[in-house]
């Protein structure tokens, strides 16, 4: 055997030096032996069997069968083994071999053997590493990802170079997944070699540039194990990681968020001096607003807070809802540490939240929270309830809910404390019980007010049958007593009288004590319990003995008349005593008190020393001093330094150099916009019906953009500052009068002298409608969601009409007539919404515009056409469009549809049916093995909704498809259309949803016609905003094309180059829809819709702007 | 961060042991097995407990310990979420998170283990990743693979792990499209003696369990959102849209999930639903005791209080109780001198009660203290705060879905001291 293992061993070094130079190479020599490898397992085999004659034979007999499911039995009960910390080292060579096994559960199995028992069998691991080194080479990123885990995990040190250079290749993979791996990796090659830190510092750096959520929480985690002082590494990232966080997985998010507590400490001025850190103009705009939000709002002003500073704390505080205690502790001690003091109780809520989990999280959580209550009383006085303690409580749970108790005890809550108290004190529980008198004790020290009280109670509990309860009194009272013993010698001699029935011996100890102490004020008793414990002094406590060697020798001291021979006995006593302290003490009393010819000076001060009035002892909790811990960590909950803790660092009292977090190459900031919610943009359906989302999104991006800039270069600053007061002050007026914020946006473009911020011209132009700009607004200004929590989006346009009537006079009729219009819709929806209340009935999306009935529609129309249409250019028409290319939705899967399948799509002709109608062609597919028969359309919701029906098709065979046209009227809006598909055995319900651009008609006419009319749709009927186009799409057939794409419109001649002009109307109500694509310099342009459909216009211009922006 | 993770039964048994890093002697249990004997009860064990090389933090769940070592600092709620996790998931794939189950699905919990964490660090912690790359076990399947020799083992990367919503697996199909949410509410509360609320709070989730095919994305609005006061989601609702308008939109999990936890606002007044009369008593020197109660409906807003449940740790000097009760039966234990009253359905015309005496060891004083009573209920349909759904819509499919929502009041932790 030793033969066999030398030379196997020889060989796979010489394989491994090998590999320093190139992995290829090793592959190559290791690859074409296998036979060789075969016979020294076999060897190996045979030659353990002699030695081990364990019942794993059989084991071994499966593992080298030639069929998988026998290896896979065997390898499942060798797991087994593992499971229960058996030794299964012995089946090593046997196991090792399956490492290449094609049967995947097989080669995990094979791994997790490995992973356990390569440290044990080094050499003979090392026979496994050229199939992880060709595994790293799979073309499936789940192979590659695996085979570095398990390469990672074997902790055999030969094998470190091969470690390292796999984890710098996949470190570069392009899957995210394997770069997470290698991110792992780092920390395992580190604890098994520190001396390659330097190397994988370099891929640590490599590694938090990466863009990837998924990755993002392991790298930290790395830098946090291998160079958590290398604090520079972050600066360049530390806005993306911030940006990232809230994608990022949940346990990521607990390591970011606590190395980003470290750095913040490190590189930020303390937000806790506010007198010298604001100045006082700042100081009230920051505290007097009540929303997070808006203070970001003021971030542009010339903070001493670091714009970065505040980008950690807002970008975490979404994260206090999350469902993961961990991370929400984290948070909160990002708070505690970092925040303004003014900000931290937005943590409270969310804490006492997680005392509603399991015990555990419980117990960490009130540790935490008693901590905190110690430095800031007033943060959890609310949810002092939340602290009364159940008797369903684990009694460690119960302590430390009593100690936050009596944390917040205060003058004004302590009657309510202390009247739970009594019921504690009560309980079966008597440890608890007993921490419950320590509180009473605490409060009565704390709150002078209350201290009489408290010590009448507790002399009451002196009568208690449970002895426990006593003893903690006494010895609670001893303390008290100690603070003010003038009055109180009634409860000395009380307790005196207790003294025969009390064993425990600290209580025992304590009233000696007192006796001593207070001798004088109890000068007959006082002898009298000296008396009874000469008695009993040998039977004490060790603790009791030297209590009244004490009580002896004060006595002695003040009244030697009628104790010189008890004392004398006592010390006799407590000279031969078993302890040695008591002896010591007896020795040194007696020199000390009784006079004699050695004692010398000593004697005299005997009365100074023994009676001198001592201080009163300060009850304090126990928590006090744990915050030198930072919160939420290990040692904190210990109360000792664990091993690894970082100390968190002092505020700088100069703010490092903050530029050193500037990124130089801009990059693509819409990618780290935290989105809504936890989802991206790519993640999210594209339907029609959810239209703000996504510009929302993108607007955010831009607000970080724009305050990124603005912090950046200082011309800016100033501009955007008044603008910014400007929109706060008629944030302000627009909410107290309880209207929504498009108030505001108005006076602050109006505030504005040029569009330099491009997104408040194009805020601008939308106030009318509820439209996405108004939406991200309001995400922004917070006041947003007072104006549009209700559902009902009819409520809130009509809202922000009343509020442009103001300051619009001249549209004022029209606008009225409008209202008046869209009022009735409005109880409509609610009195549906009453229906739905109790069961979910399926309620048809209305996100855009109230459902209209057409009898409302028409006379809208009526009253339009009296307005505005009146002196229409005859020379305008409605066209057919010269093209547009057809995308089909689907309206019935045949899965759902049970064989029958229909799609849709809008052939852009004008209805034949009616003219108000949108058509829509269906081709419907029998998909079936039999043939279906009437297949035609049955109810329809809303009631009101217009249809034109095809006719029944009686017979559908397999395979065929029909296409039938219908007609709809959306009455302009882009409200589904639901009814259902009905064959003679079944029923489905679909909707047809429309793109807004499909609610158009062309219409043509002459440059001077559009501009004629475009100029009676100036205010608020114009919609726009400025747009990035693609270089691609620049060229006018490219526009054309895009546009075509997304609108029925009809193109009309320019005779400049720059600017395109496309022209359509409502099918419905025939309203105009104007559009303009006007090119500017560097591949901007303006993008302007005119159209009295304000909901439309915006729906319209975010439709027409995707394709636009798209390269 | 994690190193190793030992699982012990009541009993003190190590039945379970698995390493991340290098091997960790079992004999570091000792330390708990030390702290667990200073504990009168199973659950009086410290969560973290500290031994000269390592650090034990553990968690308790269906009376198995979860003992998780550590050997630096490491913020110990992360150990302890994930070791609930960890609970959690084994729950999900076997139905019961026993002894049993752990051992006869050894293979399946180590090759979890496996895929949850990686050198310690939590690597796939999602019950719909787990699920694509090990299948649960079924009955069915096992015979499957025994017969056809394919593994219950994924060979595809989690197409979860890399989206951004690593919440719900992609091509989920159904024939039946369907959501259903039941909404829960919880009453805690503290009655004192007098009947008079000490405190009393709501706690709500709602469960949802959606079957849906391909991506849905739903949005869930409230009649009343104000009600809530705090939150936590699941990580698949958009923050910012509640932030902004109060509602839950989100993409959804395939299968269960808890879409949301929140507490009812404090100001509000909460309705207690039961009453309790009560009149236990000791007389000093008898060695019988008096045990009356009586339970009645209170705010229940016309629905009927069902699986009432009372019980009640009598004080230790109580050898026996003979009670008799209107209805339901009732049990007592002598040893943990827990009594247990299964009432049923309380009927507002003839009010359950429970009445007898209890006697005494005899010789043993006259104890201090009355019980406590803790009593569990139900309400169906109905949610005591009043907080109701509006409507739940969905977008990004065509096919209409079965809707469906439950409310439920239970009683959480409901003490009425006596």
């Amino acid at each position: 055997m030793d033969v066999g293992f030398s030379s196997l061993r020889s060989e796979a070094v010489g394989a491994m030096r090998m590999a320093l130079v190139s992995a290829e190479n090793l592959q190559l020599t290791l690859k074409p032996e296998p036979s060789q490898e075969e016979q020294a397992l076999t060897h190996n085999k045979s030659s353990i069997k002699e030695t081990h004659k364990a019942g794993n034979e059989d084991l071994k007999e499966m593992l080298e069968s030639n069929k998988e499911s026998l290896k896979l039995e065997a390898m499942k009960r060798v797991v087994g083994l593992i499971s229960k910390g058996k030794n299964a080292s012995e089946l090593f060579p046997a196991v090792v071999k399956n490492v290449a096994s094609k049967n995947i559960e097989l080669k995990k199995l094979v791994y997790v053997y490995l992973v356990r028992y390569a440290e044990e069998q080094q050499d003979l691991a090392l026979l496994s590493i050229s199939t992880f080194q060709r595994a790293l080479k799979d073309p499936n990123q789940f192979i590659r990802g695996s085979a570095l885990r398990v390469l990672s995990s074997i902790r055999v040190p030969i094998i470190v170079p091969i470690m390292l250079l796999a984890i710098k290749e996949a470190a570069a993979d392009l899957s995210p997944y394997v770069r997470k791996t290698s991110a792992h990796a780092i920390q395992k090659l580190y604890s098994l070699d520190p001396e390659q830190k330097e190397q994988l510092i370099e891929v640590i750096e490599k590694l938090l540039k990466d863009k990837s959520t998924l990755v993002a929480g392991s790298v930290v985690m790395a830098f946090e194990e291998v160079c958590p002082d290398r604090i520079d590494l972050i600066h360049k990232n530390y806005r993306k990681l911030c940006n990232l966080l809230v994608d990022v997985e949940e346990w990521g998010q607990v390591v970011i968020i606590s190395m980003l507590t470290r750095y913040a400490r490190t590189q930020f001025t303390s937000p806790w001096k506010e007198g010298a850190t604001f100045d006082e103009n700042n100081d009230k705009a920051f505290y007097d607003s009540d929303s997070e939000d808006k203070k970001d709002t003021t971030e542009a002003k010339p903070y001493i807070m670091d714009p970065d500073h505040r980008l950690l704390l807002r970008n975490t505080k979404p994260l206090l809802q999350s469902r993961n205690t961990a991370v929400v502790m984290c948070v909160a001690q990002l708070y505690w540490h970092v925040a303004p003091t003014q900000e931290v109780n937005i943590v409270t809520k969310s804490l006492v939240r997680l005392l509603r989990s399991h015990r555990e999280v419980q117990y960490i959580v009130l540790q935490n929270i008693a901590t905190m209550s110690i430095q800031r009383k007033g943060i959890f006085e609310p949810y002092m309830k939340s602290f009364y303690v159940r008797s369903t409580d684990a009694t460690h749970i119960k302590t430390l809910k009593l100690e936050i108790l009596t944390n917040l005890a205060n003058e004004a809550n302590i009657s309510t404390i202390l009247r739970e108290f009594q019921t504690y004190v009560k309980s079966q529980d008597k440890a608890f019980a007993a921490a419950t008198i320590q509180a009473i004790g605490r409060c009565a020290t704390n709150i002078t007010d209350v201290t009489d009280t408290c010590l009448s109670g507790l002399v009451l509990l002196l009568s208690n049958r449970d002895e426990t309860v006593v003893a903690e009194s006494v010895v609670v009272i001893k303390k008290l007593l100690q603070t003010q013993p003038t009055q109180h010698s009634e409860i000395i001699k009380h307790m005196a009288k207790l003294f025969d029935n009390i064993t425990v011996s600290m209580a025992r100890a304590s009233i000696l004590w007192l006796m001593g102490e207070y001798c004088d004020r109890v000068p007959k008793i006082a002898p009298d319990v000296l008396r009874k414990m000469a008695k009993t002094f040998t039977a004490e406590e060790d603790i009791v003995k030297l209590q009244t060697v004490n009580l002896a020798a004060k006595l002695y001291l003040t009244n030697s008349k009628q104790t010189k021979l008890l004392t004398q006995y006592i010390l006799n006593l407590g000279k031969y005593d078993q302890s040695y302290d008591i002896r010591d003490r007896t020795r040194f009393i007696r020199q000390l008190i009784v006079p004699n010819e050695k004692s010398g000076a000593l004697n005299k001060y005997a009365r100074r020393i023994l009676l001198a009035p001592k201080p009163a002892p300060v009850l304090e909790s126990s928590f006090k001093d744990r915050d030198r811990f930072q919160l939420g960590t290990l040692s904190h909950s210990l109360n000792t330094k664990a091993a690894g803790y970082q100390e968190l660092s002092d505020w700088p009292a100069v703010a490092p150099d903050q530029s050193v977090r500037n990124v130089e190459v801009i990059e693509p900031v819409q990618e780290w916009a935290p989105s809504v919610g936890k989802t991206k943009k790519s993640g999210k359906p594209k339907s029609a019906d959810k239209f703000y989302s996504d510009d929302e999104e993108e607007k955010e991006a831009e607000g970080s953009e724009s305050s990124k800039d603005s912090s950046s270069s200082s011309s800016e600053e100033s501009g955007s500052e008044s603008e910014e007061e400007s929109s706060e002050e008629s944030e302000k007026t627009s909410s107290d009068s309880g209207k929504s914020s498009s108030g505001s946006e108005k006076s602050s473009s109006e505030s504005e002298s040029e569009p330099k911020k491009k997104k408040k011209t194009k805020k601008a132009p939308q106030k009318k409608s509820k439209s996405p700009a108004a939406f991200s607004d309001s995400d922004e200004n917070g006041n947003g969601p007072v104006a549009q929590a209700s559902s009902s989006s009819a409520e809130s346009s009509s809202g922000s009409e009343t509020d442009s009537e103001d300051s619009d006079p001249p549209a004022t009729p029209q606008k009225k007539k409008k209202k008046d219009v869209k009022s009735k819709p409005k109880a409509e929806v609610k009195s549906k919404v009453e229906v739905s209340l109790l069961d979910l009935v399926d309620f048809s999306p209305a996100p855009t515009n109230a459902p209209k009935s057409s009898v409302i529609s028409s006379s809208l129309l009526s009253d339009l056409e009296g307005l505005s249409l009146s002196n229409i250019s005859s020379t305008m028409q409605v066209t057919t469009p010269s093209f547009g290319p057809v995308k089909t939705y689907e309206l019935l899967h045949h899965m759902t549809g049970k064989g029958l399948s229909a799609k849709y799509h809008f052939p852009r002709q004008p209805c034949l049916y009616e003219p108000s109608m949108v058509a829509v062609q269906v081709i419907l597919t029998n998909s079936s093995d039999h043939s279906l028969e009437e297949i035609h359309i049955g109810e329809r919701s809303p009631a009101g909704l217009n249809i034109h029906c095809f006719n029944t098709i009686e017979r559908l065979e397999p395979e065929a498809s029909v296409t039938v046209s219908m007609g709809i009227d959306f009455s302009d809006s882009t409200q589904a259309a639901h009814f259902q598909l009905c064959t003679k055995e079944d029923q489905f319900s679909v909707s047809i949803q429309p793109a807004v651009g499909e609610l158009l008609m062309p219409s043509s006419m002459t440059e001077q016609d559009y501009s004629k009319e475009q100029g009676k749709l100036l205010g608020m009927n114009e919609t726009s905003a400025t747009i990035t186009m693609a270089t691609a799409n620049t060229s006018r057939l490219a526009i054309s094309k895009q546009v075509l794409s997304v609108c029925n419109v009809g193109e009309v001649p320019s005779s400049q180059n720059t600017v395109h002009r496309f022209a359509g109307r409502t099918v419905n109500s025939g309203a105009l829809v104007l559009v303009c694509l006007e090119l500017k310099e560097s591949s901007t342009a303006l993008l302007t819709i005119n159209t009295e459909k304000s909901v439309m216009a915006s729906m319209l211009l975010r439709d027409l702007k995707q394709p636009l922006v798209q390269a | 961060m994690i190193h190793s993770l030992f699982l012990i039964n009541s009993s003190g048994d190590i039945f379970l042991e698995k390493h991340w890093k290098s091997v960790v002697s079992r004999s570091v249990c000792d330390y708990f097995f030390e702290a667990q004997e200073r504990a009168t009860e199973p659950e009086n064990v410290p969560p973290v407990i500290p031994t000269p090389h390592h650090y034990l933090i553990s968690v308790l769940r269906h009376r198995i310990y979860f003992v998780a070592v550590i050997q630096s600092e490491v913020p110990p709620l992360f150990v302890i979420e994930f070791l609930h996790r960890v609970v959690d998931t084994f729950q999900d794939y076997f139905g019961v998170c026993t002894e049993a189950a752990i051992k006869d699905n050894v293979v399946v919990v180590y090759e979890l283990l496996e895929e949850m964490l990686d050198n310690g660090f939590p690597l796939a912690t999602e019950s719909n990743i787990l699920k694509e790359l090990i299948k649960p076990p079924t009955i069915l399947r096992t015979m499957v693979n025994t017969i056809t020799g394919s593994t219950n083992v994924g060979e595809q990367l989690p197409t979860g792990q890399l989206s951004v919503v690593p919440w719900r697996r992609t091509g989920v199909k159904y024939t039946n499209n369907e959501a259903y949410f039941d909404v829960v509410e919880e009453i805690d509360a503290i009655i004192d003696k007098s009947g008079s609320t000490i405190t009393a709070e709501i706690q709500g989730v709602i469960d949802a369990c959606v079957k849906m095919t391909g991506m849905p994305d739903l949005t869930l609005s409230f009649m009343n959102p104000r009600l809530l006061d705090d939150v936590s989601f699941h990580p698949c609702v958009r923050f910012k849209r509640w932030e902004a308008e109060r509602i839950l939109s989100f993409i959804p999990p395939d299968g269960n999930f808890r879409l949301l936890s929140y507490h009812v606002s404090s100001q509000n007044l909460v309705a207690i639903p039961v009453y309790v009369k009560h009149n236990i008593s000791f007389r000093e020197g008898s060695s019988q005791g008096r045990f009356d109660l009586t339970l009645g409906p209170k705010q229940t807003m016309g629905k009927s209080v069902e699986a009432v449940l009372v019980s009640s740790q009598l004080p230790r000097g109580v050898l026996t109780a003979n009670l008799n009760p209107s209805q339901g039966t009732y049990t007592f234990d002598p040893v943990t001198k827990m009594l247990t009253w299964d009432v049923g359905k309380i009927n507002p015309q003839k009010l359950p009660s429970l009445k007898g005496t209890m006697s005494l060891q005899a010789g043993a004083s006259k104890p201090d203290e009355n019980p406590t009573i803790n009593i569990q209920l139900k309400i169906q349909q109905m949610a005591i705060s009043g907080l109701k759904v509006n409507r739940l819509d969905m977008y990004g499919e065509k096919y209409k879905p079965f809707k469906g929502i439950k409310y439920m009041t239970k009683a959480g932790k409901f003490q009425v001291r006596t």
